[in-house]
Order: C-alpha cells, then structure tokens, then sequence
C-alpha cells in the first residue's frame, strides 16, 4: 500500500497548475508496452494521485497531454487536434523511447515522426518502457508536490 | 443564512475529497489529500474558458445557472440552521424543482454542443430526472403529513422536538427511498460513475465533456454543493439534531456546524465506503432501481395514514 | 356589457372585412397597347383594397375584439357582471347571456388568447376562408362562457365546433393529412355535442325553463342527476381532449393553420372544464363522491397518458396536441379533488382545489398559446414540425428560440414558470387531504399525487427535448438550414403570450383574488390563498414566494459569474473546433434526434407504449447473404386509438358494407321497405295503446 508522500518535489512545478494536474492520455501509435505503465503508476503501488495528478477523459478537463509511441500517419492529425483541444495553459510529455525519436519504428513507413515533430514536448521521459519511478518522477516535475 | 451558505460553499469541495480520500484508502492508495478538489478548483478558474464552434448563449449560461440554483437550494434549506430568510419563500417542492432545474440547465448545455455525447448524456440525464422526481414528491408527502406542512423548517424543528417519532415505519421507508433518490440526483454508484472515462456509460460526465476552465470549475463546485445539500437535507429530515432554531447564539451555531460537517462527512464517508464495494449498474437497470424506490415513497405514504 | 358586446361586434366586422373583394394582382400588359376600357378597371382596381391591407386590418379588429373581452371578462371577475335575456333571437328560450366571474374568467382567457393570436396571423397570410372564419370562433368561444341559458350554450357550442372544423379543414388543399384528421374530428366532437345536447335537454326537461338560474334549482332524481352529469361528462371531456376521448386532439393541432392552434388550444380546450365546472359544480350543485372520483380518475389518466406520448413524439405539434391533454388532466384532477372535497364537507380544501385547478387552466392558456405560436413560426420558416430534421435555430431564429425556452420552462412546471405555481398549489390541496378524507381518500390521494409528480417529471423530459433538440445544435434538415426569423408580427404575438407567462409566473398574487371570486362562486369557502409577495394559503400552512425565488435565482445568477471573474486570470473565451475525439469532423447526423433522445424512456415504459418497430433487409440479387439495405421504422402508435376506436371503426364498416346489401337499387324493394316500416309501427302502437 502506498504511503503519503515523505519529501516534497524536487522541482517546483508548473506554478499555474499548482498542484493539480489532470492528465489526458493519447496513444498515438504505441506498442501498448507504455501503457501497461502507466496502468501500474495509477494502481496502488505508486499512486500517482497522491501527488495530484489525475487521468480525465476529455482534453477540456486536461492540463497535460500524456502521449506515448511514435506519431503515426493516422494519429497525426488526431494528436494535434486534441492539443488544440486543450485549455490554456497546457503541457506535453512524451513517454518512452518512442515517444521522444521513434525508438525501434524509426522509419517504418506508417510512421509520421516522434511527437516533438508533431506538438511542442515539454517533458520527455526515456526507456522503453519507462519505468514507473520515471513516470511518477515526471509528474512530480508538473504538480510540484 | 449567510453562514449556512459560506459552510456548504467551502465545505461542498472537501467533502468531495474527503469521499475520495475514503475511496483510495480503500482501495490500497495514499490518496490525494482531502484538498484537492480545492486545488482542482484553483487551477480551473486559472485556465482560459473555452467556447467551442456552434455553441452559444445556453451553453454559456447553463454552468452559472447551475450553481445559482445550488447556491439558491443551500440558502433555502435548513442545513446549519432552520431559521432561513428564505423560509416561507421555498418549501420541499421548490427545493426539488430547483435542484431538477439544474439539471436541465445542464442538459440544454449539453445539447447546444451539437455532439453524440452532449445528447446521450442529456437524454440519460433526464430519463433519470424524471423517475427521480415522482419518488422526492412522494416522500416529501409522506413526510409532511405527520407536521402538517412541506415547509421545512416546521418539518425539522417538529422533528427535533420529537426524535421518537423518527422510530416509525413511515421514516424508514421513506427514508430509503429518499437515499435512492439522492444517490442517483448526485450521480453516484451504483446509478452514475463520476470518475469513469468511458463515454458511453456516462450519465453526469457526458453532459460536461465540452466545458473548460471556469466553466468547468463552476459545475464541478455545484455538484459538490449538490451532493452536499443533498446529504445535509437527509440529515437534516432524518437526524435533525444540533440544528440551530431561530435566534440561536454564537455557540449554538458553531454547534449546529460541527453537528452538520460530523452528520455530512459520515454520510459521505457511507456513501465512498459503498462505491468501493460496488459496481455500476447497467444502464436500463436503473429504472428498476428507482421503480423500488417509488414503491418505497409510495408505502410511507400508505404507511403514514394507517398508522396516523 | 357594453365591452361585451362591442367584442362581438369587432368580431363580427372582422369577419365582413374579410369577406370584402380584394385586389387582383395586377396584370402585365404590353406597354403601348393600353386594352379598352383600361382606365376604369385601373380604377376599380386601385378602389379595392390588397390582400394585405385586409388582413392587416381584420387582424387588428380582432385583436381589439379579444382585447375587449378581456377587459369585460376581468370586470365581470371583479364583480361587475350582468345579464341580458334576448328573447327573439332564437326560438323557444330565446338567447339568455350572462358574465359571472366563472364566466368571466374563461372570457378573459380567451380574449387573452386572440389578442396573442390575432397579432400573430397578421404576417403569416392565412387563406381567406381562415381570415372570415377566425372571427366568428372568437365570437363563439366569447359566447360559451357567456350563456346562461341551454339553448344560448348550446348554439355556442355548436358555432364553436362548426368554426373549429372549418378551420381545420383550411390548409388540406396542401396537405392531403388533413382531410382525415378533420374526418376524425368532426366526428368526435359532433358526438360531444350530441351527447351534451341529451345532458342538457334531460336537466332542462326537469325545470321550468332553459335558463341557468332555473335549472340551479330544479328538482331531480338521483338517478336523472347521474345520467345527465355523466352525459354532459363524456362530451365536456371530448373537448378537453381527455384519454380516451383525445384522438381528434393530436391530429387536428397538426392540421389547423398556425396561428389557428394557439386558438384551439388556448381557448378551446378549456371550454370542457368550464363545462365540467358549470355543469357539475354550479348547476347540479356538486354531486355523490363517486362522480368526482371518475373526474379524478380521467384527469390522473390523461396527464400521465398524453405526457408519455408527448415525451415519445417528434412531431412538434403533435408533442404540444398531446401536452395538452396532459395539462387538461393535471387541471381535471384539480376538479375532481375539489368536488371530491366538496362532497365531503372540506369545503377550504375543495376551494384551493379548485383555485389551483383554474390557475393551471390560466397558465396552460398563456404557456399554450406561446408554444404554439411558436411551433406556426417554425413550421412556416422550416416547412418541417419534425424535430428530428430541425435543430440549429437559435442562430436562425434567434428571437423565436428564446421565445420558445420561455415557454418551454413555463410547460415544464420549473421555477420560475407559471406552470410550477399552479402544480403547487394543486399538490398541496392533495397532500393536506389525506387527514381529512376518510380510506377512500387515504389511496386515492397519494396516486393522485404520484400521478401529478410523474407527469411532472415526465414533463421536464418533455420539453428539454422539444427545446434542446428542436432549437438548439446545428440544422438535421435542409428546411432547418434554410429557416429565417418570423415576420414582426408573430414575434410581437409569441412577446405578448411570453409577458402574460411571466408575469402569471411572478405575481400569482396578483391574479389570485380575482381567480378566488370565481371559486367563491361555485364553493362558497373563503378565500384559499392569500399574500401579496409571497403567497400564504389560509387554511393549512404552507407558503411560496414565486417572485422572491426568481430574485433569488437572479442574484445567484449575477454574483457567479462576478466572483468567477474576479478569480480568473484569463479573461478572453477561446474559439475552438469542437472536440470531436480527434477523428471529426462531427457532423450533425451524429446529433442526438427526438427519438433517440426518447429512447431510454421508451425502454422505460416499453409495457404502456408498447412502441413498434420493424426491420427490414434487402439482400443483393446474387446472393441472399450480402446485405443491400437495411431499413428500420420505430413508431408508437396510440394505444387507445389501436385498442379501442379501430376495432369499432372496423365494425362499422363490416357494418355499412353488410348494409349495401339491403339496398340494392330496385324501387319495389324500397317500396316495401316503407311499407312494412309503417306497418310494424302500427302493430306496435296497437300492442302498446
Ligand atoms: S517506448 Fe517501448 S514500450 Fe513504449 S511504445 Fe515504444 S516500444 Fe512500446
């Protein structure tokens, strides 16, 4: 079971979001190994809400989008359009190896790029697939708590 | 009255995190602390205000209408204190008939969106709506026939002053079927989920999927204050102790607060303690739910006039 | 008296201007070769007036005859009434008129009603025939409330329907549907008048003359006492469109010219309560307990009835036909109630009963005649009433929308309308029965009440579907598309309905003592309502301040958005695509339609609708296995009209064609025929003398 946190944030956070921060998931092409990840960083063990970071359903809701694996061809207007969906102020991260330079699609003919080429990253978080304690570490980063 | 209303303004958002807090203890997690709605809260009316294409006047009014009827519902109802400005002005009825029109405030909001899921949420909305009100009036019914009165001061205060009559089988049928009706007014398990993310079960959520920023901090605010209301007016019919009568002191009012956030926060604390340990019902389940709970209405009303 | 008259008279003008010739439109000619005799034509032409200055001025005096009335029936409420007895007008009684406040406050409704209405038909260009015959029902249903005699009453009644009808057989060159529900109209409220006309002969037959006053006290079996009031029940109850007597109710709206509607439903309908009233309440002086039980029963049936139905309908006038059935009921349970608690000696009771029972029938009148107006306005705009090809008219319509949303909240029984004051005070009269009324009350109170309180919630549903669907989104249909604003005129007759809404639904109090003279009248109790700003009831506690809670609301209203404003950093709303999951564009066939808005409910009460549906699948020629097309029809037909009229429609057609039989166009069968007729009559006058 998880306990409340012991130490506060290394980073101070987005100061406009303190301390909140909602959280849309896109998978824009990925292996689902990434996701599979982020299931576990909600669960019980690592909690991720205790640091104030939720998962919603709609951009509207959304202060972040959470966008995992390479941009494919199918994706790519879709990507775009739910950040245009998003509120201001509003963040980017890239989860995994995918995410950030197209990891092991990089080429692949369905593949429009990484994110980055897409919207504008404000986070990256690498491995594939990231370990939990990046994740939580990254989110940390946004809620500051 | 003006108390009253800064307790459920402030207090509406830490229930709901007190709720959930309750839910992730529960469920094996540390939980976000209960300020977070607050923070939520804080952040929301930070972020810029969305008006999507094909929306127009309604979908900007129906968030300020909602919490306008909540505010109105929260001054009349008598939560901290049974000595309202208002009473006299809005009895039982009036109070459900705000509460729905809320609610359809709501809906219209979801429909001018234009989208499936503004429409499904507002067609789910009402269908509930309308088996949820017959079972309120009923109930109300049943429970005025013993003061003589829908008002609800009388009703509290002649509550108060006899708790045995609490002991009959009128109050507890309507007891019941009122809590039915809460749950499913406030859009809780088993009736709604509010934290589900997929769109075709929602009820609540589809309404709002549109709605940013302000707009979004406002309705989430109301629907706290709803859910609160809510619970401190079934507190207040069924336990009414500690509430403040008419020219009450300093003391007897801090009473009547922490009286009202003990009763509330326990009421809530049940409510989060059941949603863990249930699942939604289907959708066309539903119906059969709130079809019981009308019969339970119906009951104390024959209960109540053959044990008169 | 005089204002009276002069309404009549306004009507009556109304009808000769329109009869007057109008201008033909001028023909082209060649320049050049002006035709012989050109001149004087010219001349003649440029006498007569242009269809349009006709209806302009038609119009106007028609308005001014409802205005009049209105203010003659708000005299006669405040106890200015009189009497007149024309003794040569008709034969036999000769024409007895009276206003007494009952009668007057269905005067005032209906003037109220064509004021609205009047100003409404200005710029939609009704036909002709609909320009001569609109005056002459106004004058009819002026002359209903006003008859203090059987013989006056009935010649009303009949003029009423005779107008009604030719009103709504108005439109059916263009429309081929009308022709039928005209059909089933004549025919039900034909058989109404029938039976109303035996009810009424029966008790005129029992006293010494046909006038009111005499057959308030004239002398009567039980048994006759029963037979009439039952009677005069059916036919009173066919025109209040009471279950199972509503079928024309729902066609006929659809049918009748748009600013014809408003007429019918605003003032006409309410012609069987009155009946209802004057007959069983005043004339027969109330009557055993069970009469008013049948009065309660129907009115609980109807509300719920025409709810469901108006809930399932898409036809936006057919939704508005079959919501006032519902209100019809929800008033005739009020009525019930009140002679239920005359009966039993709750005379207070019977009193507020009755009060909320005629405020409901002033506040469908005003919400009504607004609705309606509006679903005319859309219809001419859009050429469509199917609310599943409109939506989208709030930009395209922008003053009819927020016309429309008034009305709907009014309908809907929501504060701040006028409809939830008057259902207020009805489930009070109910609630606070129950100590007083013995078993029999004990069960049938609390139905009752869950009766009010379904229709209630039903109708919320009801009329956020007509709104939210019909009004709001984007187009579903090209005529939605394509929909511009109503003429001026209709606009200023939907403000004029929308004003009497509101200001029903903020100062109740201020009508009140008026309705309560009219109550006094029939159920001598006191006054059961009191209060200037909020509003007290006398006898048992409970109060509600309509106008307090619209303030209330208001202020919540203006200090949300100021404190929101004041906590916000970003101020400017950003214009953005809507969020369509990414994949869009959301296009408006995927908007939620009537139906399947609908829908949910119709699972709900799958057993009492019992909706149809049907599939059908074309397979390709080759192979029976790929699919071409698939077509799906959902309907809910009316159960009554299923169960109960077809079957003895079906009847009498096996009937008339097994009849054909006996008429075989030989003249010596017909002969014989008459022949031994006249026998048998002669053997059976034999047997009997
Ligand atoms: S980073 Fe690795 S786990 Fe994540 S999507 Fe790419 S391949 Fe899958």
């Amino acid at each position: 079971m998880a306990e409340p946190p012991l130490e506060r944030a290394k980073s101070p956070g987005v100061p406009e979001l303190a301390g909140s921060v909602q959280i849309r998931h896109v998978d824009a092409g990925s292996c689902n190994g990434c996701e599979v990840e982020i299931a576990s960083v909600f669960g019980p063990v690592y909690d991720a809400e205790r640091y104030g970071a939720r998962l919603v359903a709609s951009p509207r809701h959304a202060d972040a989008l959470l966008v995992t694996g390479p941009v494919t061809r199918n994706m790519e207007m879709a990507l775009r359009r739910t950040y245009e969906a998003v509120p201001e102020p509003r963040r980017v991260i890239a989860l995994g190896d995918c995410a950030r330079d197209c990891g092991v699609f990089a080429g692949a003919y369905g593949v429009a790029g990484a994110v980055g080429d897409v919207v504008p990253v404000d986070v990256e978080v690498p491995g594939c697939p990231p370990p939990p304690e990046a994740i939580i570490e990254a989110l940390r980063g946004m809620t500051g708590r | 009255m003006v108390l009253q209303l800064l307790v459920v303004a402030a207090g509406a958002p830490l229930l709901v995190g007190l709720m959930r807090q309750i839910r992730a203890r529960l469920e094996g997690r540390a939980g976000a602390g209960v300020r977070q709605p607050w923070r939520d809260l804080r952040k929301l009316v930070r972020k810029e205000a969305i008006a999507p294409h094909g929306t127009g006047w309604l979908f900007r009014a129906a968030p300020p209408l909602l919490a306008g009827t909540t505010l109105v519902v929260a001054a009349a109802v008598p939560l901290v204190t049974a000595d309202s400005p208002l009473d006299g002005v809005a009895d039982l009825f009036a109070v459900a008939a705000l509460l729905a029109l809320g609610s359809v405030a709501l809906a219209l909001g979801g429909l001018d969106t234009g989208t499936a899921f503004g429409g499904m949420g507002a067609s789910r909305e009402m269908t509930v709506l309308a088996l949820v009100e017959p079972t309120i009036l009923l109930a109300v019914f049943a429970l005025s026939i013993r003061v003589g009165t829908t008002d609800l001061g009388a009703i509290v205060i002649a509550t108060a002053s006899s708790p045995l009559s609490l002991i009959s089988p009128v109050s507890l049928l309507a007891a019941v079927a009122l809590a039915v009706v809460t749950i499913a007014e406030s859009g809780r398990i088993p009736v709604d989920n509010p934290s589900t993310h997929l769109e075709l079960t929602m009820i609540h959520e589809a309404m709002i999927l549109e709605y940013a920023g302000p707009d979004l901090a406002l309705i989430e605010w109301a629907s706290a204050m709803r859910l609160t209301v809510m619970l401190g007016l079934f507190a207040g019919l069924f336990a009414p102790f500690g509430i403040a009568t008419a020219g009450a002191g300093p003391i007897a009012l801090l009473v009547a607060v922490v009286a009202f956030a003990v009763k509330v926060a326990l009421l809530g604390g049940v409510l989060a303690a059941g949603e863990v340990f249930m699942a939604k019902l289907r959708l066309f389940r539903i119906p059969e739910l709130l079809a019981g709970s009308f019969l339970m209405a119906l009951l104390a009303v024959a209960a109540s006039f053959f044990l008169a | 008296m005089t204002l009276y008259a002069w309404a009549l008279g306004l009507c009556l003008a109304a009808a000769l201007v329109a009869l007057l010739p109008t201008r033909a439109p001028a023909v082209l000619r060649p320049t050049g070769a002006p035709a012989a005799g050109g001149a004087v034509a010219e001349r003649v032409r440029a006498a007569t007036p242009t269809v349009g200055a006709i209806t302009v001025v038609g119009g106007a005096v028609t308005a001014a005859a409802g205005a009049l009335a209105a203010v003659a029936g708000v005299r006669a409420m405040l106890g200015h009434g009189w009497s007149a007895w024309l003794p040569d007008l008709l034969p036999l009684g000769g024409v007895r008129l009276a206003l007494d406040p009952l009668g007057g406050l269905f005067t005032a409704v209906t003037g109220g009603v064509t004021v609205c209405a009047a100003i409404h038909g200005i710029g939609s260009g009704p036909a002709r025939a609909t320009r001569v015959v609109v005056p002459l029902f106004v004058a009819a249903l002026l002359l209903v409330p006003a008859a203090d005699g059987v013989g006056a009453f009935l010649f009303g009644w009949e003029l009423m329907a005779m107008t009604s009808l030719l009103l709504v057989l108005a439109e059916h060159r263009e429309r081929p549907s009308v022709r039928k529900a005209a059909l089933w109209y004549a025919v039900m409220t034909h058989l109404g008048l029938v039976t109303i006309l035996c009810g009424l002969c029966y008790l005129a037959a029992g006293a010494v003359g046909d006038g009111f006053d005499q057959l308030r006290v004239a002398e009567l079996s039980p048994a006759a006492r029963n037979v009439i009031f039952l009677t005069t029940l059916a036919g009173f109850a066919a025109k209040a469109g009471i279950v199972p007597l509503h079928v024309w109710l729902p066609r006929a709206y659809p049918a009748a010219p748009g600013h014809v509607s408003p007429l019918m439903s605003g003032a006409m309908v309410n012609m069987g309560v009155y009946g209802v009233v004057r007959v069983g309440l005043d004339l027969l002086r109330g009557g055993p307990v069970w009469w008013w039980w049948i009065v309660l029963a129907l009115g609980a049936l109807s509300a719920l009835y025409g709810v469901l139905h108006a809930a399932m309908a898409t036809d936006l006038k057919r939704l508005l036909g079959y919501s006032s059935t519902e209100n019809m009921g929800l008033v005739l349970i009020g009525v019930g109630a009140a002679g239920f608690f005359a009966a039993d000696g709750a005379g207070p009771l019977a009193a507020l009963a009755l009060t909320a029972a005629l405020l409901h029938v002033v506040n469908h009148a005003a919400f009504k005649t607004l609705l309606f107006q509006a679903a005319g306005s859309v219809q001419r705009a859009t050429g469509t009433r199917d609310l599943d090809a409109l939506g989208g008219l709030r930009t395209r319509m922008p003053y009819t929308t927020a016309l429309f949303a008034i009305g709907a909240l009014c309908a809907s029984a929501l504060p701040p309308g006028n409809g939830f004051v008057s259902e207020w005070l009805l489930l009070q009269s109910l609630i606070h029965a129950l100590p007083a009324s013995g078993v029999a009350g004990a069960v049938t109170m609390p139905l009752a009440v869950g009766a009010i309180a379904l229709t209630a919630g039903l109708a919320v549903a009801t009329f956020v579907k007509a709104f939210g669907v019909g009004f709001l989104a984007r187009p579903r249909g090209p005529g939605a598309e394509r929909a511009a604003e109503s003429p001026r005129t209709a606009i200023y007759g939907m403000a004029l309905a929308a004003a009497a809404c509101l200001f029903l639904a903020l100062n109740p109090t201020l009508v009140l003592p008026a309705l309560t003279e009219a109550v006094t009248e029939v159920i001598p109790a006191g006054r059961p309502v009191t209060g200037e700003v909020t509003l007290r009831l006398t006898t048992i506690t409970g109060s509600i301040s309509p106008i307090l809670i619209a303030l209330a609301l208001a202020g919540a209203m203006v200090a949300v958005p100021a404190l929101v404003g004041a906590v916000a950093t970003r101020r400017v709303r950003r214009a953005a695509r809507l969020w369509d999951c990414g994949a869009g564009p959301v296009s408006a066939r995927m908007e939620y339609t009537a139906t399947s808005f609908a829908e949910p409910l119709q699972r709900v009460f799958v057993d009492a609708l019992q909706p149809e549906s049907a599939i059908d699948v074309t397979a390709v020629k080759e192979s029976a296995y790929l699919v071409r097309r698939v077509r799906f029809r959902a309907r809910v037909p009316d159960r009554v009209e299923r169960r109960l009229y077809e079957p003895v429609l079906a009847a009498a057609v096996r009937l008339g064609t097994g009849a054909r039989r006996l008429a075989d166009g030989s003249v010596h069968r017909y002969l014989s025929y008459g022949f031994y007729a006249l026998t048998g009559v002669l053997i059976v006058l034999a047997v009997i003398s």
